[in-house]
């Protein structure tokens, strides 16, 4: 597993290279990454679907129990199949789908880094890893969104699928930490065959539940998704439909068997949000002239019931479940590559211009129809099988009120879901009437490539193979469900059950969407004249902006720009709480003043330059006191045998001189003379318990050792163990080499901080 | 406002002076490797070393400002912290490929020709990147800050 996450890097990291060399064909060369995978899965697939699971571990971090533990089980299976199936397509399609453009080449890149993300999150059996491929797909996504960087609509789409992605991420993250350390592991199967309990687990799987809704773009996060629509259509295609909004419903099919039954909430919570993303999303779909926008409302509603469908934590319908995450990714992918032809060919998606495609590029129209028919749940289609899968294990669970207002509920969104389909295949193929000659978009469009459509052919075509012989299928959907929960015995998809309610209900979703579909013109006056509840968008903008004027005030208040000011806090917090810990304390007693005279003579030319510092009037006097303090302190480490140390305070001296002259060219030449007033004492009482504070600190802890100094130590193991007489340096460069790492690595920092800083007043010309 | 300290942006190079650097810039730069190379057994090392570096560059600076500053350092400041980080890091790792812990520090005796037998330590590799970030934020100092106000800073730094 290692070495197909290890792939997918090392073609994310050559792609920006290869594509200004390669051109398009950047496509083919990234697309060997799922093609790999794609080949190694076809080798375990039968193992796995044995049920021995395909497992790989290295070490990472052992302390913290932190191991890079892969674990490929039925459902990872099932996932790793899709995530890289789909991916080859897409990769093919992309080839044909963008002409011959700058960026290329990091676009496949960073697409393939996706794919390997997603990989990794699916195939993680540590709940830390999988968090850092988790936020890895956040991150990818943001920049793929993205990627035509000159819209300021799709900067603003990305940076909103990465703000809620990623703040759900961070609410996840917190509770992996409350149910691992609850757990005592962060081993996902661990957990999950022995599910800890307790208010502190369910806190964190509340957490969790966050993370999953907002990546899964559940209501009242949903937002994001049709936003991220501003993304190349193979992303589209890919990440929000097909695999990477598929994330948080993965997580959440994970934790259900475990979790449903004994946290309080999960049932509650999960049917409630995923029932009304539903039919929110199946009833915005309903309203969109954008083909897109109307596929990616539609995969919201579609999201929502498979968080439904793996958050009951029941077998059957965990067992519907998979089998929708399987059709949903075939005809789902399928017909936002349709749009992307369309879009490409047409250079419009706009179903209120569009008009008679169908007639223009049949094969498109056919493609489309059998993927949308699956979307619907038609026969003899995977989503039909699927939809069927899913009424049956509802009315088998169906215990109570709620139960029932859940199948209804289900039921509804499933007839808007067709309505929409066929408002799709209407909007995108139909002939229409009553439209301007000079609006009309159809009747010049050329017919597309054929391997431009090929990729969405091929989807089409397995989800009618899959349809009429759900055998082939049924193997590696029993595996997904039965890896979940073992209690799933004996569930197979089957196309014809015979006469059932199930089928009733089915019949009866076809009626109540035909319905819809054929009344169209009055449900769309009914839903203008239906008031929007306050839009997601909304709530997301108003947020955004709230965190942006608390963040202004709360730097304009603790960043005030006063230099005394920052100087001061620091300094009157250190009186305040080590200083007045300090009062309590005796003095050691015998303190010598003084070991020769040259020592007493030295300190006392310190103390005259300090005295001349505090007084002189002028900056450049003050400054020279200050060096003069500088070398007296120097003169007083020679005096103690410490060359080193002296040869380095010599030579800070005097850079730092020098630097005090750089600056002091922009200041004026005197400080300003202050009456002696309220502020000035403020500043001398500080001063001046400062520096009683710190001397009566030395003294104090110098008095009060109680251990042998770490210093004989380092004396002693400087030559055996660093190789050098040097004590000093050993130290610097070995026994305390991270700190001088930290150190080297604030100095760079600093001196970027100094040369922007410097360059930013330049421009405003305020030198 | 009152007048300006050092603000005289332009003046005639004293023949003097600009000798007396020249002679002494290459000296102290040659000290400061010594001292740099000799730190691990003898007082010195490469933070030392890379101050004395960056006085040498001080030298220049007073002789003739930033520019001549610019003209005397053979990379941008940024790229010599930039490289001094790296080779800081790099040695560190180093010690992880060898199955050691980061930047646990180890022992090297090369028979060199000339010199005889010359014993080292990777702690001399760490040690000359904390030299060149050293000296880097010297130099970025001196021409950001010490930038005459009608010379273009930044000028070096653009990418």
């Amino acid at each position: 597993m290692l070495f197909v996450l290890a792939l997918h890097a090392v073609l994310a990291v050559v792609a920006p290279a290869a594509g200004r060399r390669l051109g398009r064909r950047v496509f083919w060369l990234c697309a060997v990454a799922p093609a790999v995978t794609v080949v190694w899965v076809l080798t375990r697939a039968s193992g796995v679907i044995d049920g021995r699971p395909a497992e790989e571990t290295v070490e990472w971090v052992p302390g913290l129990g932190l191991g890079f533990d892969l674990r490929m089980d039925g459902f990872s299976l099932l996932m790793v199949a899709l995530i890289s199936g789909v991916g080859v397509l897409v990769f093919a399609y992309s080839r044909w789908y963008f002409s011959d453009r700058p960026g290329l080449g990091r676009f496949a890149g960073t697409l393939t880094a996706f794919a390997g993300a997603m990989l990794g999150v699916v195939l993680s059996d540590n709940l830390l890893v999988l968090y850092v491929f988790w936020e890895l797909t956040s991150v990818t996504s943001y920049l793929l969104i993205g990627f035509e960087d000159d819209k300021g609509t799709a900067r603003a789409a990305a940076l909103q699928a990465l703000l809620v992605t990623a703040a759900g991420g961070l609410a996840m993250l917190g509770g992996f930490v409350l149910v691992g350390q609850a757990a005592g592991t962060y081993s996902l199967s661990a957990i999950l065959a022995d599910p800890p309990s307790g208010t502190v687990v369910s806190a964190g799987l509340m957490l969790v539940l966050l993370g999953a809704f907002t990546k899964s773009a559940q209501v009242p996060f949903h937002s994001w998704l049709p936003g991220a629509m501003a993304a190349p259509t193979p992303v589209s295609a890919y990440l929000h439909s097909a695999t990477m909004v598929k994330a948080g419903v993965y997580l959440i099919a994970r934790l259900a068997p475990a979790f449903a039954a004994t946290v309080a909430f999960w049932r509650p919570a999960v049917i409630t949000v995923g029932l009304a993303t539903m039919l929110v999303g199946g009833y915005r779909a309903l309203r969109q002239h954008d083909l897109k926008l109307l596929l990616a409302y539609g995969t919201v509603s579609q999201l929502g019931l498979m968080v439904v469908l793996v958050g009951a934590g029941r077998p059957d319908l965990t067992f519907a479940g998979a089998a929708l995450i399987l059709a949903h990714s075939l005809f789902k992918a399928a017909l936002f590559l349709v749009v992307g032809v369309i879009d490409h060919q047409a250079h419009t998606r706009d179903l209120r211009v569009l008009t008679g495609l169908g007639a223009r590029m049949p094969a498109t129209f056919a493609v489309a129809a059998v993927a949308a028919a699956s979307m619907a749940g038609l026969p003899p289609l995977l989503g039909f099988i699927s939809k069927e899968a899913i009424y049956e294990a509802m009315l088998h669970s169906r215990s109570g009120v709620g139960d029932l207002a859940a199948v209804l509920g289900v039921v509804l969104g499933s007839a808007l879901t067709f309505a929409y389909g066929a408002r799709f295949l209407w909007g995108a193929f139909a002939v229409k009437s009553g439209l301007s000659p000079g609006d009309a978009v159809g009747p010049d469009v050329p017919a597309p490539a054929w391997p431009f459509m090929a990729p969405a052919a091929l989807l089409a075509a397995l989800t009618v193979a899959f349809g009429l012989l759900p055998a082939l299928a049924s193997g590696v959907v029993e595996a997904a469900g039965s890896s979940l929960d073992q209690t799933i015995a004996d569930l197979h998809l089957v196309l014809w059950h015979g006469v059932t309610p199930a089928l009733g209900l089915s019949v009866l979703t076809l009626a109540i969407g035909a319905g819809l579909f054929i009344g169209r013109s009055a449900v769309e006056r009914v839903q203008d004249r239906v008031p929007v509840a306050p839009s997601a968008f909304g709530a997301y903008q108003s947020s955004v902006a709230a965190l942006n004027r608390i963040a202004a005030r709360t730097t304009g208040i603790v960043q005030n720009g006063s230099l005394p000011t920052y100087i001061g806090v620091v300094l009157v917090t250190v009186l305040l709480l080590p200083g007045v810990a300090l009062l309590g304390v005796d003095l050691p007693e015998g303190i010598t003043l003084a070991e020769s005279p040259l020592q007493a003579a030295v300190v006392g030319l310190v103390i005259a330059a300090a005295a001349g510092a505090a007084l002189a009037r002028r900056r450049f006097a003050a400054v020279l006191f200050l060096g003069g303090v500088g070398y007296g302190v120097a003169v007083l480490f020679i005096i103690q045998g410490a060359p080193d140390l002296a040869l380095t305070q010599i030579l800070v001296e005097t850079l730092a001189l020098v630097i005090f002259v750089l600056v002091l060219r922009h200041l004026p030449e005197r400080f300003e003379r202050e009456p002696w007033r309220l502020r000035q004492g403020i500043r001398v009482a500080v001063s001046a318990g400062m520096g009683l504070f710190v001397a009566a600190f030395v003294l104090v802890a110098a008095g009060s050792r109680t251990e042998e100094p770490i210093s004989d130590e380092f004396l002693a193991r400087a030559l055996p163990e660093g190789g050098g007489r040097n004590v000093v340096n050993v130290i610097l460069t070995d026994f305390r080499g991270l700190d001088t790492m930290g150190e080297i690595t604030v100095l760079t920092v600093a001196a970027l901080g100094i040369a922007s800083m410097v360059a930013a007043g330049r421009r405003r010309g305020d030198t | 406002m009152s007048r300006r300290l050092g603000g005289e942006a332009k003046r005639e190079p004293s023949l003097i002076l600009e000798t007396c650097v020249h002679t002494l810039f290459h000296t102290a730069l040659l000290f400061s490797v010594f001292l740099l190379f000799a730190g691990h057994n003898a007082p010195g090392g490469g933070f030392v070393g890379g101050l004395v570096a960056g006085a040498a560059f001080v030298l220049r600076y007073v002789e003739g400002g930033s520019g001549e500053v610019q003209d005397a350092a053979p990379v941008p400041g940024t790229v010599l912290m930039g490289v001094g980080l790296t080779v800081a890091v790099a040695t560190g790792a180093a010690a992880l490929l060898g199955g050691g812990d980061f930047l646990s520090s180890g022992k090297l005796e090369l028979d060199v020709p000339l010199l005889g037998t010359v014993k080292t330590t990777s702690a001399l590799a760490f040690d000359i990147g904390v030299y060149l970030v050293v000296l880097g934020l010297v130099v970025v100092i001196l021409t950001t800050l010490g930038a005459e106000p009608d010379h273009p800073i930044g000028a070096e730094e653009a990418p």
